[in-house]
C-alpha cells in the first residue's frame, strides 16, 4: 500500500516536472517563434528555413522530408539502416535453431 | 492566459502519456508489461516532436507550385518529421530485439516475473 | 486458438489482396518525391503484404510466396545498395554520399534526384527484409510448429 502511494506520487512528480518545464516553450503553431524564423538564436542561418527554400532548386524534388532524409541528412539515414540490419542479425543469431543436432 | 493554455495544452496531454509509459516501465514486475510501457513512452516522445512542428494556416511540407517557397510560414516545419521517421523505425527494431531477448529468457528460466527471475538467476550462480 | 488453414474465405482473400498491397507499396516508394512516402513507408507496407499471407495461411504454406531463407539476405542487399551509391560517389571524385558526382549524363540537380531514388529503393528493400526476418525469428520458438 505504501509502495503504491509512493509510486503514484513519483509519477505525479514526473508529470508535474515536465509540465513545469513546458512553460518555457513557445506557443504551438506560432509562425514567428524562434525555431521557425530566418535566423537561429545563435545568429547562424536557420536549418528549417534553408530546408524549406532549397529542395526544388537542389534536387528537383517537391517533397522536403524525402530530400532532408536522403540528401541533406543522408548520414543519419545510413546509421539508421545499419541499426535495422543489426537488429535483424541479432534476432537471427539469438533465435534460429540449428538444424543438425546429433 | 487563455492564449497560453491554447498554445500549450497539447504538450500537457503528451506529458501525461509519457508519465504513464514511464510508470509501466519502472513499476510493473512482468517483463512484457515493461516493454509495453517502453513502447508507450517512445510513442509519446514522437508525438511531442511532431506536434511542435505545426504553424497555424500552413500546409503539408510538399512544395506547392501555386505557393512557391518565398514565404516559409506557409509550410509546416519539415525537420521534426524527418527526425521522427528515424525514431519510429529504430523503435520498431529495438522492440524486436527486446522481444527476442524475452523469448530467450523464458526458454531458459521459465518465468517472466522480475523478482522470480532474479532469484532463479542467483540460485543459478551460487552452486558454482 | 484454432489453426485457420482450413478457413477458405480468409485464405483466399489474403492471397488475392497481397499482390495489390505490394503494388501500392511500390507506388509509395517511387512516388516519394512528389507525395508523402518514401523508402521506410513503402518497405513497411511490403513487409505487411508478406506477413499477411503468413498469418492467414500458416507458416508452412506461406513459404511458397516468400521463403524464410530470403529475408535476411534481402535486408543485406538493401544496405549494400545504399552503401554502394555512397561509394560510387566516392569513386567518381566527390565526397561520400555526394550525389552530384554520380556517373549519369544529366545536370547536377537531376543527378541528386536519382541519387535520392536509389537510396530510397535500398532502404525499402532493407526494411522489408528485416521486418519479415524478425517476424520469422520470433515464430521459431512456437511449439506448435
Amino acid at each position: 500500500m505504501r509502495g503504491r502511494v509512493l509510486s503514484l506520487a513519483a509519477l505525479a512528480g514526473f508529470a508535474g516536472l515536465l509540465i513545469y518545464a513546458s512553460f518555457g516553450l513557445p506557443n504551438r503553431g506560432d509562425a514567428s517563434a524562434a525555431l521557425n524564423g530566418p535566423l537561429s538564436p545563435a545568429g547562424t542561418p536557420n536549418a528549417a528555413t534553408h530546408y524549406i527554400r532549397n529542395p526544388e532548386r537542389d534536387a528537383k524534388t517537391p517533397n522536403m522530408v524525402t530530400v532532408i532524409l536522403a540528401d541533406y541528412r543522408g548520414y543519419d539515414t545510413m546509421g539508421e539502416e545499419t541499426v535495422i540490419l543489426t537488429a535483424g542479425l541479432i534476432c537471427f543469431l539469438i533465435l534460429r535453431r540449428t538444424r543438425s543436432r546429433p | 492566459m487563455g492564449k497560453f493554455i491554447l498554445g500549450h495544452y497539447a504538450y500537457w496531454f503528451i506529458f501525461v502519456l509519457m508519465a504513464l509509459g514511464f510508470y509501466g516501465l519502472v513499476v510493473k514486475r512482468n517483463l512484457v508489461k515493461k516493454l509495453i510501457g517502453l513502447a508507450i513512452f517512445q510513442v509519446a516522445i514522437i508525438m511531442f516532436y511532431v506536434s511542435s512542428a505545426v504553424k497555424t494556416g500552413a500546409t503539408i511540407p510538399i512544395i506547392d507550385p501555386a505557393l512557391g517557397t518565398a514565404d516559409t510560414s506557409r509550410y509546416i516545419n519539415p525537420l521534426q518529421h524527418c527526425l521522427m521517421l528515424t525514431a519510429i523505425v529504430v523503435g520498431v527494431a529495438t522492440s524486436g530485439v527486446a522481444y527476442a531477448l524475452v523469448i530467450t529468457i523464458w526458454k531458459r528460466y521459465k518465468t517472466l516475473d522480475e523478482k522470480e527471475l532474479l532469484e532463479r538467476m542467483k540460485d543459478d550462480a551460487d552452486p558454482e | 486458438m484454432t489453426r485457420n488453414e482450413n478457413d477458405v474465405i480468409i485464405s483466399l482473400m489474403s492471397r488475392v489482396v497481397s499482390p495489390f498491397i505490394m503494388l501500392f507499396a511500390l507506388y509509395v516508394i517511387f512516388h516519394g518525391h512528389y507525395s508523402p512516402g518514401g523508402g521506410f513507408q513503402g518497405g513497411t507496407m511490403l513487409a505487411a503484404a508478406v506477413i499477411l499471407v503468413r498469418l492467414a495461411v500458416g507458416n508452412d504454406l506461406a513459404q511458397k510466396q516468400f521463403p524464410r531463407a530470403w529475408a535476411t539476405p534481402l535486408g543485406s542487399v538493401g544496405v549494400l545498395i545504399y552503401w554502394g551509391t555512397g561509394f560510387t560517389a566516392l569513386v567518381f571524385g566527390g565526397n561520400f554520399l555526394d550525389y552530384k558526382f554520380l556517373p549519369l549524363a544529366m545536370e547536377a540537380a537531376w543527378r541528386r534526384h536519382f541519387g535520392i531514388l536509389s537510396i530510397e529503393v535500398g532502404v525499402g528493400l532493407a526494411v522489408m527484409g528485416i521486418l519479415t526476418a524478425i517476424y520469422d525469428d520470433l515464430l521459431e520458438g512456437d511449439p506448435r510448429g
